[in-house]
Order: structure tokens, then C-alpha cells, then sequence
């Protein structure tokens, strides 16, 4: 589930713009963001992924309307359209019609449409905000271990092979378990949600620090730096001025390429058992229903899982794209 | 930081450890094993105490969380003082260390439980040792984790190889395609639909887990589908990382140099662009296969395989916490092990290793 994170090799640039011609190089002071968004823009399957990346940000945002005109609200029952014997809908294809577009769920009949859409909310908001929280930490500590050095980098180094020897889903599930239903002001889901984004988060930190690290190693020794130094700056003059601008490109690519792992952590979590709590709608705790269901109602396997699958392309998409484009070594 | 291997003399390619002495490698490893306890005894404190602390955040009784809900004062009281919870967090800890190289008694509320060495805590959900369900829970993950490794090495290394050998061609665009979506699949989905397909809808594999000593056809047949959907999600990952690995390679100085000096083709791809290669590959690998070790929880959960996962979750399920410490112990030991053993490996495959 750490697919994004392994592959960080700047030459799987096959969908990436190759010849930029000769032109291009007459042109002066394009600065490297604009250089990135020109090759951004030449690579079709990474603008396919932010499309799809935009469409479904707005669908999770305008849920309450897209249900209201296409749907049936998520927690109503609809047993009528239930066999009773079989618990799976009367209709065939799971009862997918002009009325439930996604069918119904089996046992209660909720409209599996609705139920999707919603779902979207819980899990890009679990993602984007993990991943912020991620970002946020290891930035500092990366950064911080990397100009300081010495006994400072040791202790935060330590701490980042302790965390990623963690078996991190076990730890999460255990942790989730041992919470209760209300803190920091809130009840119910929320508090499942605020729990899941701090922890994903905090165990996504270290794979963000261990880049900022290393890249802030290297980028200490640069002149600039120095020159920064030798003008009297101060030393959080140097970490936030000076190296956080330097360090923008690989956080960037690395919180794309980590908001699909989160996608799938959130829907693991509610796959076990362990995520938002219902009746509040998710796709890993449809999937983790349709185990029982699967044999006489595959819609309500297939649907989920597609939603999960685009989701995650999508953002995979976007953002080998953003880290080719970003890459210095690509070809300009 | 490649490129230094080319201009070295062909006899250094070998790159066989041997060349550095003994004693070097020795206490390499002593220093290792060393972090590598420290760091076991701190993933048990920080797990003890989370169930330490969070009760006392939210103001439950651990006591009664060992339990469940219908036990009586009188046994959370014997429980209490059996697992010395009113004691401070670090002399509950250093009993279960101790435990674990001397066994252990816990006495209490007029009872005494005799759990035996190694003495990874004592279940009073189960009333059993610990150890001995780890035990039991072990082979069946081991078994899963072996087969699907031996596969995805095989399928995503290759794929990855003739991917990158072939960039740009209708091969590697179709698998590399495959791969990303691979990557995008959850486990759990896959294994849904692979139950579905093959085994509800074809027929062709039916049966749950059986031991290899029982029926080795059996334990084969059960554990097949696992196998495959498991390899499938990690073989996309490193098809992916070897072709991005190798490509960068092909571009290196000293694959000039060996084609330069007139290597054949299989020999510069087999040996020189190979070797470097695979320590990426070997990395992640390290990580993939001790977290698996440590139990695949969605893959055992979806195609309910009684391994460590599936122990894990239940225990969770249940509140039994020693059983999710004795869980997090071995799962954390299989990723620290497995990154010694890699970290050991490198200096095999790569001779500019330095120990230290």
C-alpha cells in the first residue's frame, strides 16, 4: 500500500515530453514553475489525472447537491427493493436503474450512488489532511535534523527508523480501538476522522522528513547559504528563507505521490473496521459488507472498489506527472 | 555516484566481501543486533504505553479493559493486581521483559496463572499463553509471504527489466500501464474479486488453509489465490521501481565503458547493469517482506487465512491487548530483522559498502 512512496525514480519518464526542440531554449528567465507547468501541460495521462483529481474534489464538495438531484438521501432505507430471502436486490445488475444509478445495498437498500459520493467526502478529506499533517512535521524535523546535524539529527533520525520499523496498520487499528467516542469537542465520526488523520499523518511524517533531510544536507554546504550567513542572518532566517524555498519542488512531489497511499490507508482502516463510523458512508466499509454479499450481489463489490481504483489512478497519475515535470534532471 | 564503479579494474566487479576482515564484519554485526534490541525494547514501551495512557486519558480502567464488559469487581480486581497495573509504567514493563527470558506468575486476587518462557504475556480474554498462539499463527503468514514473494520477484523484476530495455515500445507501454493500475488496486478489492471469479464463479480453487505437513496439495491449492493476488499488487511496484532503476543505469558512464570494451550485450545487462539494479529493488524489498512477515492483515482478512493478520485484528476486535502487544513485538522484530539482513546483503551486492 506504500506503492507511491517506493518509486521515486526520475527516469520513468515515458508519458513525459522528451524533445522540448530548439526554440524553447532561445526563450530567457523562465523560472522552473514555469518551466514544470509547460511540461505539465504536454503530458496528457497527468492532465487526465488532475481532471479526473479536480472532478472528484468538486463532487465531494457539492455531495448534499449531487445527491439531492441524482440521488436518494445515503442513510435511507429502501427494503422494498430487498428479496427477503436472498438480502440482495429484486433487480438484476445489483438494481441499477434511471432511479439508484449504483444500485441498491444489500439488506437495506440504501442507494450505493449516494452512498459513493459521500464516501468521497470521508476519504479525499482523511487523504489531503493526513497528508498535510505529514508534510507539515516532517518539514520541520527533516529540516531541522539536516542544518543542525550533530546529536539534533541523530535523536530525529532514530526516531524515523523507529517509526517505519512500526507495523503501522496494526499500531493504527489498536490505537483507533482504544479511543473514545468523544474528544477534543467532538462526537461520533468526527472524532474517528480527526483520530484517523493524526495518526496517518504521524506515521507518514517520516518518509517526508527522511527526503527534507537529505535534501537540506546537501543544499546546507551551497553558497547561498553561506553567503546568507556571512550577511548575519539568523538561523531560522536560513531554514525557512533560504532552504524551504529549495525544498518546495521535492515536498510537493512527494505529498501528491502521498495522498493516493493515504486514500488507500483511509479505506483500509474502514475495510477493517477501524474507520468513520456508520451509518456515515465510506468505500473501504462497503467493500468490507460486500465480502459477505459478493456471491449473489457483485455490483455492490465492483462499484466501491472502481470508486478506490479511479481515486487512486487519478491522483498516481497526477502526480508522476508533477514529479517528471518537476524533475531537474528531465529533460527541459 | 554510480559512475565511480567504471573506472575500476574488472577484478573489484566481483565485489565478494571477503576482501574486508572478519573481525570487521563481526562487530559490525554485534553493533547492529545491539540497535536492534534497543530499538525491539522501545517499540514495546512505546506500545505498552499507549494502553498505558490512553485509558488514563479517557478515564477507563485498563483492568476492565483486559477483561470485557460482563466481568465482575472481583475478577478486574485479581486482574489488576496480577498484571500490577496500579505499578508505574516502567516496572509493568520490566516485568514483561523479564518475562519473556525467565517466564513469568502472575499472582492475584488469590489465584496464580504460570506462564511459560518465552512468556510474551498471557491472554485473560483466551485464559491461554501467548507464545503459543503466535506460534500456530506464524506458518500460515510465513507460507503467504514466501510464495508471494518468490512471484512478484520474479514477474516485476523481469517486467520491469524487459520494460525498461524495450522503453517506449508497445510492451512497455501495456505493462507498465498494467502496473500503475496495479498500484492503484487495494489489496482487498482484488482478493474480492479473484474470490469471485475463480473460486465462486469457476470453481476452479475451493478450500481454506490447510498445513503443509497435513496435505502439501491442499496447502498449495489454499493458498494459491492469496499468493497470486498478493504477488500482483507488489510485483506492479517493483516492475515500476526496476524499470525507473534500470533506465537510470543504462545512462551511467561505466555501461558505456563495458559496451566500450566490447562486452556482449547479455553480459552488460546481466551482470554490470543488474547488479545495481537490484539494491533498490533489494531495499524495499527488506520493508515489503518484514511487514508482510508481521502480518498481511488485509490479505489474511479477505481471504481468511489464520496467520498473524487475521490474529492481529481479532485481537483488536476483541480489546485482547496482550495479544495485540505480542502481535506489534514480532511484527516490529520481522521489519527490523529483515532490514539488518538487507543492510547485510548490500555489502554483497555492492562492494563500495562501507560497514559502518
Amino acid at each position: 500500500m506504500t506503492a507511491p512512496l517506493h518509486d521515486t525514480g526520475p527516469a520513468d519518464a515515458g508519458a513525459a515530453p522528451v524533445t522540448d526542440g530548439l526554440p524553447a531554449k532561445a526563450i530567457e528567465g523562465r523560472s522552473p514553475w514555469r518551466i514544470a507547468w509547460t511540461r505539465l501541460k504536454r503530458d496528457k495521462f497527468a492532465l487526465a489525472g488532475g481532471v479526473v483529481v479536480l472532478l472528484l474534489i468538486l463532487v465531494a464538495i457539492l455531495a448534499p447537491v449531487i445527491v439531492g438531484l441524482l440521488g436518494h438521501p445515503p442513510n435511507e432505507y429502501h427494503e422494498e427493493l430487498i428479496d427477503p430471502l436472498s438480502s440482495t436486490p429484486k433487480a438484476a445488475w445489483g438494481g441499477i436503474n434511471s432511479d439508484f444509478l449504483f444500485g441498491a445495498e444489500p439488506v437495506n437498500g440504501r442507494d450505493v450512488f449516494s452512498r459513493v459520493v459521500y464516501g468521497a467526502r470521508v476519504s479525499l478529506l482523511v487523504a489531503f489532511l493526513a497528508a498535510v499533517v505529514a508534510v507539515v512535521i516532517g518539514t520541520v524535523f527533516g529540516i531541522v535534523a539536516g542544518y543542525f546535524g550533530g546529536w539534533v539529527d541523530a535523536v530525529v533520525s532514530r526516531v524515523m527508523d523507529l517509526l517505519l520499523a512500526f507495523p503501522q496498520l496494526l499500531f493504527i487499528i489498536a490505537l483507533v480501538s482504544v479511543v473514545p467516542n468523544s474528544l477534543w469537542g467532538l462526537t461520533g465520526s468526527g472524532v474517528r476522522m480527526a483520530v484517523l488523520i493524526a495518526v496517518i499523518g504521524f506515521f507518514g511524517w517520516p518518509y517526508v522528513g527522511r527526503i527534507v533531510r537529505g535534501q537540506t544536507l546537501s543544499l546546507r554546504e551551497r553558497e547561498y547559504v553561506e553567503a546568507a550567513r556571512s550577511l548575519g542572518a539568523g538561523r531560522l532566517y536560513i531554514l525557512f528563507r533560504e532552504l524551504l524555498p529549495n525544498l518546495v519542488a521535492p515536498i510537493t512531489v512527494y505529498a501528491t505521490l502521498m495522498i493516493p497511499t493515504n486514500v488507500l490507508t483511509e479505506a483500509a482502516l474502514s475495510f477493517l473496521g477501524a474507520g468513520v463510523k456508520p451509518p456515515t458512508a465510506s468505500w473501504g466499509q462497503m467493500l468490507s459488507k460486500a465480502v459477505t454479499t459478493y456471491e449473489g450481489d457483485p455490483m455492490f463489490m465492483i462499484i466501491p472498489g472502481l470508486a478506490i481504483f479511479v481515486t487512486v489512478l487519478a491522483f498516481n497519475l497526477f502526480g508522476d506527472g508533477v514529479r517528471d515535470a518537476l524533475d531537474p534532471k528531465g529533460s527541459r | 555516484m554510480r559512475a565511480a564503479r567504471g573506472g575500476r579494474g574488472p577484478r573489484r566487479d566481483t565485489g565478494v566481501p571477503g576482501r574486508r576482515r572478519p573481525t570487521a564484519v563481526f562487530a559490525y554485526i554485534v553493533r547492529r543486533l545491539f540497535a536492534v534490541i534497543v530499538m525491539l525494547l522501545v517499540v514495546t514501551l512505546v506500545t505498552f504505553g499507549i494502553f498505558f495512557a490512553i485509558p488514563k486519558l479517557t478515564g477507563a480502567d485498563p483492568a476492565a479493559l483486559y477483561v470485557g464488559k460482563q466481568a465482575d469487581p472481583e475478577t478486574i480486581e485479581g486482574i489488576r493486581q496480577k498484571l500490577g497495573l496500579s505499578d508505574p509504567i516502567l516496572v509493568q514493563f520490566w516485568h514483561f521483559v523479564t518475562g519473556i527470558v525467565a517466564g513469568r506468575d502472575y499472582t492475584g486476587g488469590g489465584t496464580t496463572v504460570h506462564c511459560d518462557v518465552p512468556c510474551f504475556g498471557y491472554s485473560f480474554r483466551t485464559e491461554q499463553d501467548i507464545w503459543p498462539v503466535l506460534q500456530d499463527r506464524v506458518p500460515v503468514t510465513l507460507s503467504l509471504a514466501a510464495g508471494a514473494c518468490v512471484l512478484w520477484l520474479v514477474g516485476g523484476v523481469t517486467t520491469g527489466v524487459v520494460s525498461a530495455l524495450k522503453r517506449g515500445s508497445l510492451w512497455d507501454r501495456a505493462a507498465m500501464t498494467v502496473a500503475l493500475s496495479g498500484v492503484s488496486l487495494p489489496i482487498y478489492f482484488t482478493g474480492l474479486v479473484s474470490l469471485a471469479v475463480f473460486s465462486y464463479g469457476l470453481g476452479w480453487v475451493d478450500g481454506d488453509y490447510v498445513d503443509f505437513a497435513d496435505d502439501p496439495a491442499g496447502w498449495f491449492s489454499g493458498l494459491i489465490l492469496p499468493w497470486i493476488t498478493l504477488a500482483f499488487l507488489y510485483a506492479a511496484m517493483y516492475a515500476r521501481l526496476t524499470r525507473a532503476t534500470m533506465l537510470e543505469i543504462l545512462g551511467e558512464d561505466y555501461i558505456r565503458t563495458a559496451r566500450a570494451k566490447g562486452l556482449r550485450e547479455p553480459v552488460v545487462i546481466g551482470k554490470h547493469a543488474m547488479r545495481s539494479t537490484l539494491t533498490p529493488v533489494l531495499t524495499i524489498l527488506g520493508m515489503d517482506l518484514g511487514a508482510l512477515v508481521g502480518g498481511a492483515i488485509l490479505t489474511e482478512t479477505t481471504f481468511n487465512l489464520p496467520g498473524l493478520g487475521q490474529a492481529a485484528v481479532k485481537a483488536i476486535s476483541d480489546r485482547d491487548l496482550p495479544l495485540i502487544l505480542g502481535v506489534t513485538l514480532i511484527a516490529a522484530t520481522a521489519v527490523v530483522v529483515a532490514n539488518l539482513v538487507v543492510d547485510l546483503l548490500y555489502a554483497v551486492i555492492d562492494p563500495r559498502v562501507r560497514l559502518s
